[in-house]
């Protein structure tokens, strides 16, 4: 039983798949062995009669190549106009993609799914351009070859000798929903071909006689219908998984093959991925990072085939050590693959010697129950062999370490020279000696270029000048001819070691560079507080470690922002904002080095998160070159990691958001039910005391009728002062609050506000102390008034008629002090500083005010750069003290000139 | 006093207009009410009314607005009524042209008292040579004699020529422009300094209490208005 339940991993990937697909548009391809199968007429076909049935059918991109029964079917189809770019000076079209996103239509035909796009279009290939469709949720069909399928494309150059340069993934066949195969027997294509309804005449004869021959379309023929036939049995188990239909389930194979720079890697990648799909099986391309240095050329070809990799599905693992086979191994065991493929190398006449030595036969031999796949390829097509791989060493010998080494051995042949001619009893042995012990030296220090001229002059000198006889370069006794030979195994031999352990120290280093760098970032941005912190550190750590300028573009939740964020240290332009935009939209990465537009100025990554992007960030590094694979690693590290920081910041932003919606929402209520009961009292006074009014009885009393519209207009002073006192707060809070600065009297500020609060003193004596020589100061004179009127009010609400009240104005220090104090009975020490709270008032007193008067106050004298405080004066009564600053005095006073 | 003057009411609350409206012919004008500037501008060019009540914001133009056009071919007197209390929108109602500036809300008893200055204002110029008289201060125009109580008081001609200002426009609030404008000349009309020591001067000279000035009031952030 155990042996028939549905492995819950690929359930899964069967269910996602399909809804996947449930939102994408659906995809149908018209396949075929060769051109002039009749695709394209099938798809017009078609494409008609569900035109017929009504379904919204557009012409995308149809190249008829002038069949006239083709063009024909074609009238009646909307058809898109095509975009013309200019390249080079010539006029190419293309499918114009954004008008076909614009148009939306249910159903588009794109012809020749393998097409390379014109440089300048947004995406390199075809198949790209359909991808985007599809993800719009467009439903597309198309046209392809089998000899375009990157898997085929080795046996078609193999057996029809052309090699195919426009090639698709085969990952492109899982995205098809549905696969038309349009068969033709090879002897009807040829006819088809001579009657002219393939290419135009002038072209037959060379197509025939070379790619149309029947030999060929025979092999092209079986491999479409083989192709077809894996592909549905493919749709076929897909849909028994996800029916819960027992199958044939196989045994979990995962498949690794071995990467390289080599050109015959991609024979081996293609190789694997073909085997992989038979078996259904995941396959993961690993490359093993060894000492050696690789050539540019070699770094790039590596670059590509790992490229390759990811596009034909496969998973990309670096591995790194000095012993490949370990490596491999270490791999494979981690990751559970039950099958290695390896390419059969070119055995040296060392190994033909000693069978078995080979990296082949040790992986084979230490792979204990892991497949070995030995795959032959034949000689790639330019490429004879691989890059010879420079040590180290060798590059870094530069012609003043060989003048050295020369230097070197002159000074000890000329110290031994000295030597024996003082000491004679040292013997020409000894002298050979410290010859050998100079090489070795220079070996260690100055490499083996240097070490092997070093021997050689060492050699020759040491013959010359003191093997016996002197001054020729005969050698009597053969243990001297060891000495000589022994010279330059030394010199290489050391030479050899130092530039191993040189390139692992360096290897080590760059190690340890990388691991620091990854340090720094996540400590940096562990203890960003900002996010302007977080991005700072990001661009200048990325600009630093990659030599590159960084622009990062962050979203506002819905859209990419329009910006670049002010840290970005690179600039970018409307054309290169749409590739980021297009890198946020597709979570893919694009521009420079990439397939999709590849013309902007530099490569942008999307900032991927679990959930959701983040942002892009767009980097070019300072000559515009290419990162090394190595550099991308650790670049899309660095990316991902910085994507969860950002998230972090997001999500930071928007809990201190919250919270302080929360606190305004307090602050909100209590407002609310602080000015409910404000607002209510004074209106139940004015609509009481109206409907009395007009109740008849009560107007016959006119005393009572005086007391009724004096209630009125009391309570509607009342509801007067609660709103203007709301207004100057949402002024102050609002941050809104501009003072209108001007030179002020103080003296005229303290007359104004006692008159406007007449009434109060009519029964509280008030004493006013202002000196006639106070400085002028510079104030709002509105607000400043609105302060004293306020602390005026204050005095008159909370203290008994009859209470006296002091205004005084006077200098101290550097400010002008205003003092109100009355002789009330003040209030609780604790209340002092509180009673400049919004909303609060002291327990127990008289009704009326709203809370917020003090608090206004407070702020408009703050506004003004002074300050506000309360004290209760020990013989009694409660002391406002405004201090506002002094500013230089103001221009002299001229007399009119009347 | 009000002997039957017309006055034109423009404002688009309802309530206010028929407060305004009772009030007024209670006390003997002739009253006719308008919601919109633009029907405010033919009703203004119909009636020639002598006195003319404006809100700032009407539904279809703004009061300022409204009062420019006025200003173009009459010297009506103009006092605008409004909500808004900001210096800046007083400042440039009265720099417009207006001859007074009432926010709502507003007692009755002040609206009328500004409307009879506002009158006083439009009779044609004439009472130069008069003598002019309010509380303690008197002033002889002709002969540019001061007294308080009786006393005679000596002003400095800058002095002099600030209180003869004000008793032209007596009982009408003067912007800090106008009267910087007026008295010391256009280049000065930022020098708002200048006020503040010779209206203090002033004070001291004509007021009984200097802190809590009777004659010369300061209209806060506004200018100075001389009370009648």
């Amino acid at each position: 039983m155990n042996e028939y339940r549905p492995d819950p991993d690929s359930l899964l990937a069967a269910v996602q798949k399909d809804a996947a697909r449930q939102q994408r548009g659906k995809l149908k391809i018209f396949f075929g062995m060769a051109a002039g199968v009749g695709k394209t007429y099938a798809m017009l076909e078609t494409a008609r009669e569900r035109q017929a049935e009504g379904v919204d059918v557009v012409v995308g991109y149809i190249e008829t190549h002038g069949r006239e029964e083709t063009e024909g079917l074609l009238a009646g189809l909307e058809v898109i106009p095509r975009q013309t770019l200019s390249y080079r000076g010539t006029q190419l079209e293309e499918m114009d993609l954004d008008a076909v996103l614009a148009r939306h239509p249910e159903l588009v035909l794109v012809d020749e799914l393998a097409h390379t796009n014109a440089p300048g279009v947004r995406h390199a290939k075809r198949f790209q351009d359909i991808i985007e469709l599809l993800e719009a949720d467009i439903d597309v069909w198309t046209t392809v070859n089998v000899q375009h399928f990157e898997s085929r494309a080795d046996a078609v150059r193999q057996i029809t000798g052309i090699t195919v340069h426009e090639r698709v993934p085969d990952s492109i066949l899982d995205l098809a929903d549905e696969i038309e195969l349009i068969d033709l027997s090879p002897e009807d294509l040829r006819k088809r071909l001579a009657e002219g309804k393939v290419y135009t005449p002038e072209r037959v004869e060379v197509a025939a006689n070379n790619f149309f021959r029947t030999g060929n379309l025979t092999a092209l023929r079986e491999m479409a219908l083989r192709l077809t036939a894996e592909h549905v049995d493919h749709k076929l188990q897909d849909y028994m998984q996800l029916k819960h239909i027992a199958g044939p389930w196989k045994s979990r194979e995962r498949l690794m093959v071995a990467v390289g720079p080599s050109p015959f890697s991609e024979q081996l990648i293609r190789w694997t991925r073909r085997m992989a799909y038979n078996l259904e099986a995941p396959w993961i391309g690993v490359y093993v990072e060894t000492q050696q240095v690789l050539t540019p050329a070699a770094r790039e070809r590596l670059a590509h085939n790992l490229d390759l990799v990811r596009s034909l599905g496969g998973e990309i693992v670096t591995a790194a050590g000095e012993n490949i086979v370990d490596s491999l191994l270490h791999a494979a065991k981690q990751r559970n693959v039950t099958q290695i493929v390896i390419g059969k190398p070119r055995q040296n006449s060392l190994q033909r010697f000693f069978p078995g030595s080979s990296m082949v036969d040790r992986l084979i031999r230490t792979s204990g129950d892991i497949d070995i796949y030995v795959v032959t390829g034949d000689k790639p097509e330019s490429e004879q062999s691989p890059d010879r791989m420079l040590t180290s060493a060798e590059r870094h010998s530069t012609w003043p370490q060989y003048a050295m080494a020369l230097l070197i051995v002159g000074i000890v042949t000329g110290l031994d020279l000295l030597a024996g001619t003082i000491w004679p009893w040292v013997g020409y042995q000894a002298v050979g000696l410290t010859e050998l012990l100079a090489v070795l030296l220079i070996a260690v220090y100055l490499g083996r270029g240097p070490a092997l001229l070093a021997a050689a002059a060492s050699a020759i000198s040491w013959n010359f000048l003191f093997i016996e006889p002197r001054l020729t370069f005969e050698v009597s006794q053969v243990q001297d001819t060891i000495v000589l030979i022994l010279y330059f195994a030394i010199a290489l031999f050391t030479g050899n070691l130092t530039a191993r352990i040189r390139r692992q120290e360096r290897q080590a280093r760059a190690h340890a560079e990388r691991t620091m760098a990854l340090y720094t970032l996540a400590h940096d941005t562990a203890s960003a507080v900002t996010m302007e912190d977080v991005l700072q550190t990001t661009v200048t750590q990325i600009g630093r470690i990659f030599d590159a300028q960084v622009t990062v573009i962050l979203t506002d939740g819905l859209e990419l922002a329009r910006q670049s964020h002010r840290c970005s240290t690179l600039q970018i332009d409307e054309k290169d904002y749409a590739v980021a935009l297009w890198t946020y939209h597709n979570r893919k990465s694009a521009g420079l080095f990439t397939d999709t537009l590849p013309l902007a100025s530099a490569q942008y990554f999307p900032l991927l998160t679990p959930d959701r992007t983040v942002g892009v960030i767009g980097i070019r590094t300072r000559d515009k070159t290419r990162l090394t694979f190595e550099q991308e690693v650790l670049l899309q590290t660095f990316i991902s990691q910085v994507a969860l920081v950002i998230e972090r910041e997001m999500l930071d932003e928007a809990a201190a958001q919250s919270a302080m919606l929360h606190e305004s929402e307090r602050l909100y209520t209590t407002l609310l039910n602080s000015i409910s009961h404000e607002l209510r009292t004074p209106i139940a006074a004015i609509t009481g005391a109206a409907s009395s009014l007009l109740d008849s009885r009560t107007i016959t009393n006119e005393i009572s009728r005086h007391e009724l519209v004096e209630d009125i207009q009391a309570a509607a002073g009342r509801l007067n002062r609660l709103v203007e006192n709301l207004l100057d707060m949402s002024r102050l809070e609002s941050g809104r609050l501009e003072l209108k600065r001007d030179w002020c009297d103080a003296g005229d500020i303290i007359g104004v506000a006692v008159q406007r609060m007449w009434k109060c003193f009519e029964e509280r004596p008030l004493h006013i102390h202002v000196p006639s020589d106070l400085p002028l100061i510079r104030a709002d004179f509105v607000l400043i008034e609105q302060v004293i009127v306020n602390l005026l009010d204050n005095a008159c609400n909370y203290t008994a008629p009859g209470t006296e009240v002091i205004v005084e104005a006077f200098m101290a220090k550097d400010s002008l002090h205003i003092v109100i104090s009355d002789t009330g009975p003040g209030i609780p020490p604790d209340d002092l500083e509180r009673i400049f709270n919004k909303f609060y008032r002291v327990p127990g007193t008289a009704t009326g005010g709203t809370g917020l008067g003090l608090s206004i106050c407070r702020g408009l004298v703050e506004a003004h750069g002074g300050k506000l405080t309360a004290q209760n004066i020990p013989e009694g009564g409660l002391r406002f003290v405004v201090q506002l600053p002094l500013d230089a005095p103001p221009p002299p006073v001229q007399e009119a000139h009347l | 006093m009000s002997d039957g003057a017309v006055i034109l009411i423009v404002d688009d609350e309802i309530q206010i207009r028929r407060i305004l409206q009772i009030t007024l012919e209670a006390n003997g004008y002739r009253v006719y009410a308008t919601e919109t500037g633009d029907a405010a501008l033919t009703k203004a060019a119909q009636l020639r009314p002598d006195l003319i009540i404006l809100d700032m914001g009407l539904p279809d133009m703004d009061g300022l607005t409204v009062l420019q056009h006025l200003r173009e071919w009459t010297k009506t007197p103009v006092i605008i009524l409004s909500v808004r209390e900001t210096d800046q929108d007083k400042v440039s109602a009265l720099d417009a042209g207006a001859d007074d500036y009432l926010t709502k809300p507003f007692s009755v008893d002040e609206l009328l008292a500004r409307i009879r200055v506002a009158q006083r204002h439009a009779l044609p110029e004439g009472n130069e040579n008069e003598i002019f008289t309010t509380g303690p201060l008197t002033v002889d125009l002709t002969r540019r004699i001061v007294t308080v109580h009786g006393e005679p008081v000596k002003l400095s001609p800058t002095e002099y020529a600030l209180l003869r200002l004000m008793i032209q426009h007596a009982g009408k609030v003067l912007t800090h422009h106008q009267i910087l404008r007026e008295v010391w000349g256009p280049e000065y009309v930022k020098e708002t300094h200048y006020l503040r020591v010779y209206f203090a001067q002033l004070r001291q000279k004509i007021e009984d209490n200097p802190s809590l000035p009777k004659i010369l009031i300061t209209e806060a952030g506004v200018g100075y208005r001389l009370a009648i």
